[in-house]
């Protein structure tokens, strides 16, 4: 982790001696304080890597926790005569307090709503701060110091910016640190598919808290370091547009990309400066900048020319070595549990009952699952097989009725308190998380294993490297035993029945007790379908119990243990695949008949 | 009580102008299904419009306002073919629109501010007497001519989407777009269409709007926020609900301005929206949707 890290000091050590090729006299020293502030703003602009870049959530109040930040600092160093690491750690904890709190208001909201909230607020703390009289109204609050630590004076600029920097690196470690860890996983399925996380058993209410906290408390953090920087601070900085600017910082650096961030900060900082033979015309044509790069590079600038650079790297020096065991050398992983079949009942679902307002779509469904079975689900098109589902995991709120799962009464829990019982599943359409690679996604799966908290993950206990690590190996073994090796390809490039196999090996690799599959050889060929019978013998030798919807009925046949058919909301018949199959009443479900009332 | 009825049709009045822009936002909002943050810029500019046909060229009110409006809907075409077209069809396709969109808002705003300059402009109203009295209650003649002729739109705009071949293509698009272009609908056609209708409903508020707040650089992002809580009470989907929305958001605006703070006037409006984000998210008159599984 720290090894992979250290790829950023090139970076640093270059930002470390710019101080030295500064001109001398007022000039340097000018400059000098705009790296500080470029510095502060790189601080805050990485809090937005995580929230937008990683969690996809939209924000436009980076501006308001960095001036939440600059306030709580200044007001605790300067009122409250508070020693400067004190007042540090304040802002960022104040911040961060109402970064979980808007985190919370905004759990529902997606997209342009979110986007919408959020202006408000930065709309609002504009207003209080420019209106109350503890924050100093319009005027501000001058006279904010500047540390001293080890007999070290950091009254001068080049000793502060000095400073600066080691606070953005430690900022930059913790978003990689998030990247790359078991918990941060949850951040990015948060971005690609949040019904999709929760039926992997994560929490989205805590992904989105998280999110929003850690880059409210980098704002924070930033926003102290602008305070103490500047020794100065007005309201006036801490508007929308300066909001929307932080916001164009992480796009030009391209979303993700830490370095690119940092960058980003520096160069709108810059930019001003450089554009200033344009006089008046610099906001117009800054503007102009923001819809070009968005138009024209949807990387952002600097992910573009990474992207060009590599590109160009792989060209000259491509010999792609690739150690990947295939799948027909690799031995099928033992399985956890015993493949056995026992009367237990893991699931029972009584008299369940789903309407859509008017919509009757379940309406006294009971099914009984015992450990080792293939059950398997069928019935016509709108029969309700597949609401059924939905409510089983969660996704759905039953209308009435009773399901109990391994001794747990689960109707209306959340669906990734389901997911933890013990109860994992795979979508009609498939939902992967499309630009993340097959490894993580599966890995992603085994999220509801780590134990290892935030703060755990951040301080880089052991533990938490090891779960990672851990994640990774168990998700390469599950790949490898349905037989699939492409780890680092992202999920969106693969072919459909692969997709597929992507999304049941993300459903298994938590050693689920059941597994519901909604449909999975649809719109397969019958070589796909053959391998994934295959799959589903290995899935139950592990002594998983398999619930699945299906229409082919040679591979119902085939796999099931058990049979249910749904019609119309209801259950028309159950028993043995090759008694039920004749039963007139699914017959003429399927194959239509006098019609009566249902 | 004669200042709350002052008051009231002063609400409504800045409310018309609210609904007029949400009812932009809503119009692109339903039938592409982009939310344009450059929207309030459509106002500036046919305000801006207004100013060059009758300080400039000295043209009569009426023949202004004309051109004016026309020349905003142009302008919302032209916004179309840069900006929206280009990014419509990227994954996760809001943040760019979104950030384009602020940014083609930045640099609309500047460039007006190199041509026009800093200084607001004083434009005339529609009529010549600035107020009227009715029952011993004066009122602004301007706030009146608002009103009406934000209701006579609304009929009219309701009579064409409603009624018209055009307007019931453009809920067809609005419904469904891959299905509307197989019925040999044009969608793209539909598309600019939609843009011109907004940014000239922009541009009308813009227009009628000037007199009361003078016309400057800032007045476009202003409006627009207040129009966005007004679109989001409304429930983000139909006609009917940012008009009643705006109302809504002029009123609350124009009283807690006079009878709680006037420092915090700006506030009102975000704490309705915050407040209809968080208990009711769709809105007054919106349908509650949920992710199909």
């Amino acid at each position: 982790m720290i090894k992979q890290f250290l790829k950023f000091s090139p970076l640093m050590l270059f930002f470390a001696v710019v101080p030295f090729f500064l001109p001398e006299g007022r000039a340097g020293s000018y400059y000098l304080t705009l790296m500080i502030l470029s510095g502060a703003y790189a601080i805050a602009a990485l809090g937005m890597t995580v929230l937008l870049g990683y969690a996809g959530q939209v924000s436009l109040a980076q501006a308001a926790f960095f001036g939440i930040g600059s306030y709580a600092f200044s007001i605790l160093a300067v009122k409250y005569g508070q020693d400067f690491w004190l007042s540090l750690f304040g802002a960022v904890v104040i911040a961060l307090i109402f970064g979980a709190l808007i985190g919370l208001l905004v759990l529902r909201l997606r997209t342009h709503y979110l986007a919408l909230v959020t202006i408000g607020f930065q709309i609002i703390t504009n207003l209080v701060l420019n209106n109350w009289d503890f924050t100093g109204g319009s005027d501000g609050i001058s006279g904010i110091p500047r540390p001293s630590l080890f007999g070290i004076d950091f009254m001068s600029d080049q000793n502060f910016y000095w400073l600066t920097l080691v606070f953005i690196t430690l900022a930059a470690f913790v978003v990689y640190r998030l990247r790359y860890s078991l918990l941060g996983s949850t951040l990015l399925a948060l971005r690609e598919d949040e019904i999709a996380a929760s039926t992997s058993g994560i929490s989205v209410v805590a992904a989105k808290i998280l999110a929003f906290s850690v880059c409210a408390g980098l704002a924070g953090l930033g926003g102290a370091f602008y305070a103490s920087g500047s020794m100065y601070i007005s309201p006036n900085v801490y508007t929308f547009s300066q909001s929307v600017t932080i916001f164009a910082m992480v796009l030009i650096g391209g979303q993700e990309s830490i370095v690119g961030t940092i960058l980003g900060a520096a160069l709108l900082i810059f930019l001003p400066e450089m554009l200033r033979f344009l006089h008046d015309y610099y906001i117009a044509v800054y503007g102009l900048a923001v819809v070009v790069i968005i138009l024209f590079m949807p990387k952002g600038v600097y992910g573009s020319l990474a992207s060009g650079a590599e590109w160009g790297w792989q060209k000259l020096f491509a010999q792609r070595q690739t150690e990947i065991p295939t799948a027909s050398t690799v031995q099928q992983a033992p399985p956890e549990k015993a493949a056995v079949r026992s009367d237990e009942v893991i699931l029972k679902i009584s008299d369940l009952h789903k309407y859509f307002g008017g919509v009757k779509a379940v309406q006294g469904v009971d099914i009984t699952i015992r450990r080792g079975d293939v059950v398997v689900l069928i019935g016509p098109n709108g029969s309700g097989k597949t609401t059924v589902l939905n409510t089983m995991s969660g996704i759905y709120k039953a209308t009435r009725g009773e399901i109990s799962f391994c001794g747990h009464d689960i109707v209306n829990k959340s669906a990734h308190q389901i997911s933890r019982l013990g109860m994992s599943r795979t979508f009609q359409n498939i939902r992967l998380f499309a630009e993340l690679s097959v490894i993580e996604n599966v890995a992603i799966g085994f999220y509801p294993k780590a134990t290892v908290g935030v703060v755990g993950t951040l301080l880089l206990r052991p533990k938490g490297l090891r779960e990672d690590r851990q994640a990774e190996e168990k998700a390469k073994q599950t790949l490898l035993l349905l037989g699939l090796d492409r780890f680092h390809e992202k999920a969106k490039n693969l072919s459909y029945g692969e997709q597929r196999i992507v999304e049941i090996a993300r459903a298994i690799i938590s050693d689920p007790e059941i597994l519901l599959l909604d449909e999975p050889v649809a719109g397969m060929n019958r070589e796909e379908k053959i391998r994934l019978s295959g799959i589903l013998r290995t899935i139950s030798g592990m002594g998983i119990t398999i619930l699945l919807i299906e229409h082919d009925m040679s591979f119902v046949s085939e796999v099931s243990t058990y049979l249910y058919v749904m019609d119309y909301g209801r259950l028309i018949s159950e028993g043995v695949a090759r008694e039920v199959l004749k039963d007139p009443a699914v017959i003429q479900a399927y194959l239509g008949g006098e019609i009566e009332d249902a | 009580m004669q200042e709350f009825i002052q008051l009231t049709v002063a609400g409504l009045a800045i409310g018309s102008i609210y609904a007029l822009v949400a009812l932009g936002f809503v119009l692109i909002y339903t039938t592409v299904d982009v939310v344009n943050f450059a929207q309030g810029d459509f106002a500036m500019i046919g305000a801006y419009f207004m100013v060059t046909c009758v300080l400039s060229w000295g043209l009569p009110w009426w023949l202004a306002f004309v051109i004016s409006v026309v020349l905003a809907a142009i302008a919302g075409v032209v916004f179309q073919l840069l900006i929206y077209q280009p990014v419509k069809n990227r994954p996760r396709s809001f943040v760019p629109i979104l950030i384009a969109t602020v940014g083609a808002s930045i640099f609309i705003e500047q460039a007006y501010l190199i041509m026009y300059g800093a200084v607001p402009y004083q434009v005339p109203g529609m009529f010549s007497v600035q107020t009227v009295s009715l029952g011993g209650i004066t009122l602004y003649s301007q706030y009146l001519a608002i009103i009406v002729i934000t209701a006579a739109l609304v009929v009219l705009l309701s009579w064409f989407l409603e009624k018209t071949k055009t307007g019931l293509q453009m809920q067809a698009t609005a419904q469904d777009p891959d299905t509307a272009k197989l019925m040999g609908i044009h969608t793209a056609w539909i598309a600019a269409l939609v843009f011109a209708i907004s940014a000239g409903t922009g541009g009308l508020a813009g227009i009628l709007v000037a007199p009361v707040f003078n016309v400057s650089i800032s007045m476009g992002s202003s409006i627009a926020l207040k129009a966005f809580a007004a679109a989001v009470v409304g429930g983000f989907s139909s006609v009917r609900g940012s008009i009643i929305g705006g109302l809504i958001i002029g009123l609350v605006e124009t009283y807690g301005a006079t009878y709680i703070s006037g420092s915090y006037r700006d506030a009102f409006a975000f704490i309705v929206l915050i407040v209809f984000l968080v208990f009711r998210p769709y809105g007054l008159f919106g349908e509650k949707t949920s992710d199909k599984v």
